[in-house]
């Protein structure tokens, strides 16, 4: 990743420059550890509910295993697929944005987006069905007729996951939405594209996430 | 001129490793059904699959295989930390008398055999 000296010089002025930087390249780089950093932080919030949520499945596998059977498996491998898919085309548009083509960039991030959606619309059909089967977490639980008792744990853990990572979703669709405003005012370039890599890492650690709540809650075997 | 081609197989990489990753969804499908001797065999199998698709990801959507190592030092880190966080509270709650019978006694009986060993020695 070295510039040439000659670069590094052409674009000491650059606007997208901040003062207490020497060159881009630090800049960047600068960017990139910061927001590992801020990853690190979300994978130990998530890692404290899957602490809790392996804890409460050693202690009651029965109620997990049967809650894991009022979920729709489908709709959660659906959601994965969406979720992996809307990581590529993130990558693409992190790749289109180093090259430096705009058009690119913007359809990239516009398919990100949508597939966002498309995951927080069965999100929001899984939802609606449970609250309806009064599958609802801890006290608010009201389904009868489980064989097994504590199942109410299982959708205390489901729903302050999922969401969690929803919300996470929802962050990322706003930041995907500030991009797409910056890209069409062509504020990105080959030379300067660091606010498109590092919502691109937080977008990607969303799906990892998720990668790891598919198999957890919905195919308990 | 290396890191240009790089880039420049970069989409192909992307495709690569996104079907990959939707196989290994596949895969993770087919294992829940079938039964490997014991649910906590299962949980390591489905565990094991999602690693394998996560450092996908890192490695090749966030970059960290062609990065500067700092990036992966510090998510490695990281990761560590919660390995250890993980371990800790699950062999203390192996350890005690479980609270509903189906818990995998042989996981217990080894956890307070190690955990006894660990006190024992200090």
């Amino acid at each position: 990743m070295s510039t040439p000296q000659a670069t590094a010089e052409s674009q000491a002025h650059a606007p997208f420059l901040q003062h207490h930087f020497h060159e881009p390249v630090q800049q960047a780089e600068a960017a990139k550890i910061g927001m590992w950093l801020f990853l690190v932080t979300e994978i130990l919030l998530f890692g404290g509910l899957f602490t809790g949520y392996g804890i409460l499945r050693m202690l009651h596998p029965d109620a997990f295993h049967h809650g894991h059977t009022y979920l729709d498996r489908w709709l959660g491998a659906l959601n994965t697929v969406v979720l992996l898919v809307s990581s590529f085309t993130m990558a693409m548009a992190v790749h289109s944005a180093r090259t430096g083509e705009r058009k690119r960039l913007v359809r990239f991030l516009l398919a990100t987006l949508a597939l966002a959606a498309v995951f927080l619309g069965v999100k929001y059909v899984e939802y609606s069905h449970k609250f309806h089967e009064g599958l609802l977490p801890g006290r608010f639980y009201s389904h009868k007729g489980d064989p097994v008792p504590g199942v109410h744990m299982f959708f205390s853990l489901y729903f302050v996951m999922t969401g969690l990572h929803g919300l996470h979703v929802v962050a990322g669709m706003v930041t995907i939405g500030w991009l797409l405003r910056r890209a069409l005012r062509g504020h990105f370039s080959p030379a300067y594209y660091n606010p498109v890599e590092i919502a691109g890492l937080y977008w990607h650690l969303v799906d990892m996430i998720w990668i790891y709540l598919f198999p957890l809650l919905y195919l308990i075997s | 001129m290396k890191a240009h081609s790089a880039a420049e197989r970069a989409p192909r990489t992307y495709l690569a490793v996104l079907s990959a990753l939707l196989v290994l969804t596949v895969i993770t499908v087919v294992a829940a059904g079938v039964h490997f001797g014991s649910a906590f065999v299962n949980v390591v199998i489905a565990l094991t699959i999602a690693s394998a698709k996560a450092s996908l990801v890192a490695l090749y959507f966030m970059h960290l295989r062609h990065e500067r190592p700092i990036n992966a030092i510090i998510f490695v880190v990281g990761l560590a930390m919660l390995g250890i966080f993980l371990m800790l509270c699950f062999l203390d709650t192996l350890a005690r008398e479980p609270v509903e019978p189906g818990l995998t006694a042989q996981l217990a009986d080894w956890a307070v055999r190690i955990s006894s060993r660990i006190l024992s020695a200090s």
